[in-house]
């Protein structure tokens, strides 16, 4: 996909030969071994696997949360791994988004101040910040609800806040972990329809879930299994390995 | 799938032609079931046979049109209408659920079974590789429902179908994984018995 800006060419994620290892020596734990991936604007892709798998030290190492142990990962094209604290946390406010199965919304702030919050704590002035947000807010079907806070709002509404503040200004890269397991079989089609819709909108999202059925929004699904990519639906599978040799 | 009582319900609204209820029926259920015209004719021989519905030259009562621009002469421009033993048919057929153990046989639960206790076949491999292609399929399910309207609930509804029974099986895929992966045969290449990944099947139907 690519804009007038030109900066849709490159990935908006990237993760090259990702590895992190948790302890050293007997009792070392691989979560991630040697795992790439790219998700380009436009594009959303489910990340499954067992629990275990690796799938949430994925997310958190493509969000800045956690350090790989060998790789790269660069949002935008910018390389995460040689970033101050200062400049990574910046990053993260600007340009990647997160959605929790919990939504994460601030109890004390009402549905725009969440969203305008990433905005203001990054330096954009408060009037600009609430517009962007409430743009953001009826991006999600929810500009009504700007004023209310999030215990007066159902769950599917809560999360529908969440990928409005995910998304908010020019963060163009959504992270989502289990986005609609709190929610009911209905409600969280349509969290998902809207998150499909966010990424038709040139959007970069990586979803983490168990579900097969909310995988299947996604333009491809890739499988975790011991930290490592056992496959990936946009990919064309062979039959060679099927039998083993010596077979018969 | 029962084309007889899918015939009977359409025919339940309005008399029809044949070649208005194979557009009708392919309307209702999406492409999933696809029929040709030669089966639903042969359906609706054996449904006037049998006194569920009557076949009548004319027009059928809302129109249509389908009669007069097919090709087929003038058998088919016959309309067909439900009768009162079509009604205890269809009510019948309604009132009674479908039964798992007449469902065909699960070829994907077999072809496990017999990878099982084939000697050297990499099962987890033929799990891999069945797993994603049932999800390229509910990818396929999904954009099809994306695409669908709001007023299309019949064939959203199949389209549900389609796309729960697809996420069992991937979730049974997954289940066979887990088990696999605990699974330790004593030797390379022996037969495993079965037991461990076919205690979910369907009772096996007698042929």
């Amino acid at each position: 996909m690519t804009t007038a800006s030109g900066r849709d060419s490159q990935p908006v994620l990237q993760l090259r030969s990702l590895s992190r290892d948790h302890g050293t020596g007997a009792t070392a734990v691989h979560a991630l071994r040697g795992l790439s991936l790219s998700v380009d604007a436009g594009e959303l892709v489910a990340v499954m696997g067992p629990s275990g798998s690796g799938k949430s030290t994925l997310l958190a190492l493509a969000g800045g949360l956690d350090t790989a142990s060998s790789g790269q990962v660069l949002v935008e094209g910018a390389d995460l791994g040689g970033m101050s604290r200062r400049d990574l946390a910046r990053l993260r406010r600007r340009s990647v988004g997160y959605v929790f199965q919990d939504f994460n919304l601030l109890p004390a702030l009402t549905a725009i101040e969440n969203v305008s919050l990433p905005r203001e704590l990054d330096g954009t002035p408060a009037r600009t910040a609430r517009r962007e947000a409430l743009a953001a807010l009826t991006d999600v079907g929810v500009s009504e609800l700007a004023d209310r806070f999030p215990d007066a709002m159902s769950g599917g509404q809560q999360q529908r806040v969440a990928i409005a503040r995910a998304l908010v200004g020019p963060r163009r890269l959504l992270l989502a972990d289990e986005p609609t397991g709190a929610l009911d079989s209905e409600t969280g089609e349509s969290v998902l329809r809207l998150i499909r819709r966010r990424c038709d909108d040139g959007a970069a999202g990586l979803l983490v879930t168990h579900e097969a059925r909310h995988a299947a929004w996604a333009d491809r699904v890739v499988f975790l299994r011991d930290g490592t990519m056992i496959d990936d639906t946009g990919r064309v599978s062979t039959v060679d390995s099927l039998l083993a040799d010596g077979a018969g | 799938m029962s084309i007889r009582h899918g015939l009977l319900a359409l025919l339940h609204r309005q008399p029809m032609y044949g070649y208005q209820l194979r557009s009708e029926f392919e309307a209702t259920t999406g492409s999933t079931w696809p029929l040709n015209v030669g089966q639903v004719y042969t359906t609706l021989g054996r449904l006037e046979r049998d006194g569920c519905v009557s076949a009548n030259a004319g027009s059928p009562a809302h129109g249509g049109g389908g009669g007069s621009e097919d090709p087929q002469g003038e058998e088919l421009q016959k309309t067909y209408a439900i009768t009162d033993l079509g009604r205890t048919e269809l009510t019948l057929w309604f009132a009674t659920p479908v039964s798992r153990a007449r469902r065909p046989r699960d070829e994907l639960a077999i072809k496990l079974a017999m990878a099982l206790v084939a000697p050297a076949v990499d099962v987890a491999a033929v799990v891999q590789f069945q797993r994603t292609d049932t999800l390229r399929a509910l990818q396929d399910y999904t954009r099809l429902k994306t695409k669908a309207e709001d007023g299309e609930l019949s064939w959203l509804l199949v389209l549900d179908s389609l796309i729960f029974a697809a996420e069992a099986e991937v979730r049974w895929l997954d289940h066979c994984e887990a088990r696999l992966a605990r699974h330790r045969p004593t030797r390379v290449g022996m037969v495993v018995p079965p037991v461990t990944t076919t205690q979910n099947l369907p009772k096996p139907v007698p042929s």
